[in-house]
Parts: C-alpha cells; structure tokens; sequence
C-alpha cells in the first residue's frame, strides 16, 4: 500500500466527482430532495378524514360526542345527515370516508347507567386506512365513555357504583405517534444506498468503458490501492450527506434523538463501507455504467426502500420475505438507526445488527477484491 | 537479467530487452495469438504490422501484463509477464489504444496523476512535468481540460503520461489513429530520439509509411508472425523476381487480361495502377504488351520499380494466406 498512489488516486476521484455535474446532483440535493420527499411526502397517519353525522338523537350528551370528533384533528366535519340514507349516500360516493351514526335514546341510556352504542360506518377500499379509522374512533369514543363513566359516579356517589377502570394506553418512542419519525431516520440509510452503490459502481464502470481502467492497471498500481482510493471520497460524501440528513431529522423534522453521535456515526460507517464495497464489486463485474447502475439499483436502493423496515415494518411481512430482509444489511441499519434515534439504545443492545453489518462488509470486502483484477481476462 | 534470451530469430547484438516464445492466446475457440516468437534489443523501434484483428493489441496486452498468456513464455525486461506482472509494469509505459486520458482532468492533472501513481515525486517530478509539456507542445494549456485537445495533443500528452517515469521499454498501439498527418510526423520523431536514448519502442500501426520508420518488423496475420525483419529485408525477400509498374486507361480490363499470363505471378491495384510481380521482366514485358493490346488496354507506362513495404505486405500475405487457407 503505498499513501503516494492512494493519495493520487482519491485526489483524481475528487477532482472528478466536482467536475461531473450528474454526481454533484446525487452528492448535492439527493440527499435534501429525498429527506423532503419522505419526510413530507409519506405521511402513514391520516388526518382530516372526512367525516358525516347522523344524530338521531339530538340531546345535549349525543353533540357533546360529537363535538369531541368535529374538535379533533384526524376528522373533518363534512356533512350532517338528515337521514341514514344520505349518510350512506356520502359514503358511498366517497365524500366521506367514516359515518358516525348515534342512536335513539342515547342520553337515556346513558343516564340509566346503561350501555349505549354507537355505529360507525366505514369505507374499507383502503384496509390500512379503514384499520386507523376504527382506531381513532374507539379513542375517541373510549375517552367520551370514560368521562361519561366518571361524571355518573360522582352524580351518584362512589359506594354505589362499581369502581371505574381508567384504561390509558401509553405510546412509548414515539409519543405523537407521527409516521415521520418512524420514517425520517431511515431516510439516511436510502440516501447512503444510492452514494455507496450506485455513484461508485458508475464511476468504476465508467473507467471500464472509456478505457481509462486500462490505462490504470498497466501502472504498478495495486488492486487494494484502486479500491481504497476509489472509495475513500465517496465514504466522506455519504458520512457528511448521512450527517446532513441526521440533522435535517433532528432540527427540521424535530424527530427526537436520543441516542450517541459517536454510535450513530460507527455504525453509519459500517453501513457505508460495506455499500461502498458492493458497489465496486459490482462495477468490477458488470464494468458498463447500464449494467451497474441497474443492478445497483436492485441490490442496495429497493431493498434499502422495500424491505428495510424503512416504511414498511418487517413484522407485518410475510415470513419468506422476513428472511430475504436479513440477507440485506440495510435492515440492519434501519433498525441501528430508529433504535439510536427513538430509543437511544447503546452499543451493548445494538450488537446484533453491527455485528451483522460487519459481516456483510467483510464478505463483499473479500468478494470485491477477488473480483477486481488488473487484467483484461 | 534473464539468461535465455531466445535469440534465434535475428535480433542480433545488444541487450534483449523483450523476449517472446511460443507465445498463445485463446479467446474461448478463437486464437489471437497463434504461436508467436520474437525479441527485441535495447534501444530498438521494433514495428508491429498487421490488419485489424491480426492479434496487434492482444499481444502487447500480454507484455503490459494486461492479459494473460494461454500458453508460451514472454520476458520483459528481464521478468517473465505471467508470474511477475507487478515488476513488468514498473518498468515499462504503455499507451492503449484510445489514448485514455481523463478527459474531465486538466493537462496538468493528468500529468501529475500518473507521476503519482508512478511514484515521480519532488523536483524530479516537475522536472519530468516540464519535459512532457515541451515535448507535447502544450506549455502554456497547462489548465485545460483535457477534452477540449485535439488528437494530436491529446496523443503526445498520452505519451507523457505513459512515459513519465522515464520506463525502459514503451509499449504503444496504434499510437497515430486517428491523427492528423503532421502531428504524425511529430509523434515519430519523438519515437526516434526514445529510440536514441536508448529506450525500447515497441508500436503497433497499419500505416505503412510509419512501418518504414522501424528498426524492425513483425508481421502478424490471423495471430500468427508471418514475417520478421527490418524493412529493407522484408521488401527485398518478400517479392520473388520483379515487380512492374503498370498504368493503363482500364485497370478493370487490364488486370483481366494480365492475370491470365503464366508469365504474370500476382497483380494488385495500387491506387491508380497496377503492381506486377513477374519472374523476369526482360521475359514478361512483351507477353503483357501483347495480351493489354488484345484486351483494348492503352499501356501508359510500364516499367520496372523497386517494391515497396505496401508490395512486400501484399505478397507476405498473400502467401501466407495460400499456404494455410483460412480456418
């Protein structure tokens, strides 16, 4: 290994990487378009469902329930029905997504100390929806009984009624339950697939078919030297486009984070060199730009989208697919990263998942050696 | 240095700078190199000649260490390219094909990039950086980017850049491509004073009045050596008897009618007239004054000339051709 040649050879890389605009778009607002697309784009909670009424009842306890629905912020007053059959109408038609229907003699119910129940009608084209729906009216209906509960008890006397349960479900992590900071962490890991991978891959590739690659391997130059020269300016892009992306999270999107730098920056190091790795093994293999871009494309950026656990949790895949997640290591940073940032888990409880992204990069470390050869063979 | 320098096929005195034996190379079914065996000395211009595809290139990748042999042994400088290839490439330079230059850098990047990876460090550096910009004529373009050359720049500083390291044996192919004739000329009188000082030059080219400037000659064809030695040799062994210069108002009609001489060996087209190879002249002048006439050809000029290396090539390959039809 000779620091002359390594210096050389990065230098060139840099010089070359701020020379060709396609890369400073991908080094530059890649990260920044990426962070706002998922961080505003994706949206996994609903707010301003659209919603209808239909009050059989009319009393004074019937709209205090659903006043508590029209004050909320995931509904949105959009009809009052007259009868059931413009409720449904609204449905139907898709104005509405959710009915709330109260019965007759509801307050009466109510008063007596009896059960009452309420209808909810709900359009389930989009079950993911439908199921968050019927979440957010329980609560909203369990609150509304609970303080039904409690104002009866304390009109009555407590010796007389049976004592009140209060329920509270505690959300930990992620006390807003807002998706975006279940998303933007993983953000990080999309954005080191593409440079890792994809950028690398193309500039080996590109070396190949322009000849230049030739030319560099009749020099004494040494394979690990091209590899490490190759790969050391872009293993400083992604550590700063990853630091960029972690501060956009922490500062723009106000995702919490709880964890140490120090461990977010290892681990980010790990994840990246072992991308870095893949992309020039691949680019060793396929040595045109189509052929690596795509097959970048298919080995790091889907499965770092797709099955990352980045958006989609992996618990709720099926268990074929949970096994393919494991052979990529983005899973593995993904969840580093939540961890890191929601939790503040430490190095101890991480082990696993570093210890898997360490393997990954010591197999295609060895595969990308072997693969490139400073022949034409 | 190596002790078998395989010396039988003419190289003559002076150190063996490249020694190439039995040398195989198999693509799958197709062989590019077919049992070639030569050597070159110190300080010699030793021309590689052949139509595309002839197994130029392969066989220079394989002394750059680029490829590796299927089978034979070739030495340079002293170490054999298959089991030392690391300590082949330091010591020689080598130019492909396209000039691979990155085109995105500057002149000076280039330059400076291959000193670094050749390890020319500290003033011998810019004293070597110095040198290149004079011999590629671009002192003063130091800056600019290398896209915007033109081929002969592009070439010469290709050269620099190959060379930088001031290697003993230089490896170029097809160096002229593509370049216009003056800067040609230019390339070949760098060529002649490497030569001068002693450094090896090994060029690959399908212009013949570059082959002219060589020491020495191989010609390949369908990967095999069909010919080796400097080109006076090769002109004077290649045609067997004499050859004619024929101009006539029909070529067309004209090489019909010859053709059918028993007299006439070859005739070829060579631009606007034809080249005769005949036994003797004395005997064949007045047979192809008589058959041209029969034919209604106009004899404008006929008479004896000396082959050149174009006639020597034609009839190289002709017989080699006939001697093994192709596979």
């Amino acid at each position: 290994m000779s620091a002359r040649r390594l210096f050389a050879l990065a230098r060139k890389e840099m010089i070359q990487i701020r020379r060709d605009p396609r890369s400073l778009i991908v080094v530059l607002l890649m990260p920044v378009m990426l962070m706002a697309l998922m961080g505003y784009g994706i949206g996994l909670d609903q707010t301003d469902i659209p919603l209808c009424v239909y009050d059989r009842e009319g009393s004074q306890l019937s709209q205090d329930l659903l006043k508590r629905f029209v004050s909320n912020r995931y509904f949105s007053l959009k009809l009052n029905a007259e009868d059931y059959r413009a409720l449904a109408d609204a449905i139907e038609s898709g104005r509405c997504t959710v009915g709330i229907v109260i019965p007759l003699y509801f307050s009466k119910l109510l008063n007596a100390g009896q059960p009452a129940s309420v209808q909810a009608v709900i359009d389930a084209t989009d079950n993911n929806t439908a199921n968050l729906i019927i979440g957010y009216t329980q609560a909203v209906v369990a609150r509304f009984s609970a303080d039904v509960q409690i104002d009866y008890q304390q009109r009555r006397g407590p010796a007389l009624g049976a004592p009140v349960l209060n329920v509270e479900a505690r959300t930990w992590f992620n006390e807003e339950l807002e998706s975006r900071n279940f998303i933007v962490p993983g953000v990080v890991a999309l954005v080191m697939a593409v440079i890792g991978t994809f950028l690398t891959s193309l500039t080996i590739a590109r070396e190949w078919e322009r000849g230049t690659m030739e030319q560099l391997i009749s020099t004494p130059v040494a394979p690990l030297e091209v590899i490490a020269g190759k790969l050391i300016p872009y293993y400083v892009i992604g550590m700063v486009d990853a630091g960029s992306c972690a501060a956009i999270s922490a500062w723009w999107f106000e995702v919490p984070f709880r964890g140490s730098l120090l461990l977010l920056f290892g681990a980010s190091s790990l994840f990246l060199i072992g991308v870095l790795l893949l992309g020039f093994m691949i680019s060793a293999l396929a040595k045109t730009q189509l052929a690596a871009s795509q097959f970048a494309l298919l080995t790091t950026f889907l499965p770092a989208f797709l099955l990352s656990g980045f958006a989609f949790p992996i618990d709720q895949m099926p268990a074929a697919v949970r096994m393919v997640t494991r052979v990529f290591p983005a899973r593995y940073y993904v969840t580093t990263l939540k961890s890191i940032f929601l939790k503040g888990t430490g190095a101890a409880a991480l082990a696993v998942p570093l210890a898997a992204m360490l393997i990954f990069a010591a197999i295609v470390g060895g595969a990308a050696v072997r693969a490139f050869r400073k022949t034409l063979d | 240095m190596n002790s078998t320098p395989l010396d039988r096929d003419g190289a003559g005195a002076g150190e063996v700078s490249v020694a190439v034996q039995d040398l195989v190379k198999r693509f799958g079914a197709f062989t590019a190199v077919d049992h070639v065996t030569f050597s070159t000395r110190k300080g010699e211009v030793f021309g590689f000649l052949g139509p595309n595809g002839s197994g130029k290139s392969t066989t220079i990748r394989i002394l750059c260490g680029l490829l590796r042999p299927t089978s034979g042994r070739a030495v340079v400088a002293g170490f054999d390219v298959a089991s030392d290839p690391e300590s082949v490439r330091r010591r020689i330079g080598y130019m492909s094909q396209k000039f691979s230059l990155y085109n995105d850098l500057t002149v000076l990047e280039n330059l400076r990039f291959y000193g670094g990876l050749y390890g020319v460090t500290g003033a011998r550096l810019s004293q070597r950086i110095n040198w290149a910009l004079r011999m590629a004529g671009l002192h003063g373009r130091e800056d600019s980017r290398t896209a915007t050359l033109s081929g002969g720049w592009k070439q010469r500083l290709a050269l620099g850049c190959a060379v930088l390291h001031r290697p003993p044996i230089v490896f170029l192919d097809e160096p002229t491509s593509g370049v216009d004739p003056l800067s040609r000329r230019q390339f070949w009188e760098l060529i002649q004073q490497m030569a001068e000082e002693g450094v090896t030059v090994f060029v690959s080219t399908h212009y013949m009045d570059e082959a002219e400037y060589c020491n020495r000659l191989a010609l390949l064809m369908r990967g095999r050596l069909i010919a080796l030695g400097a080109p006076s040799e090769l002109k004077l062994g290649a045609v067997q008897g004499d050859l004619m210069l024929l101009e006539t108002d029909s070529l067309q009609r004209a090489i019909e009618a010859v053709r059918k001489l028993p007299q006439v060996r070859d005739a070829a087209v060579f631009g606007n007239a034809l080249h005769l190879v005949v036994a003797g002249a004395a005997d064949a002048n007045q047979p192809i004054r008589a058959a041209l006439a029969a034919a209604r050809a106009h004899v404008l000029r006929l008479e004896v000339i000396r082959p050149s290396l174009e006639d020597a090539f034609v009839a190289l390959t002709a017989s080699a051709a006939a001697a093994e039809p192709i596979r």
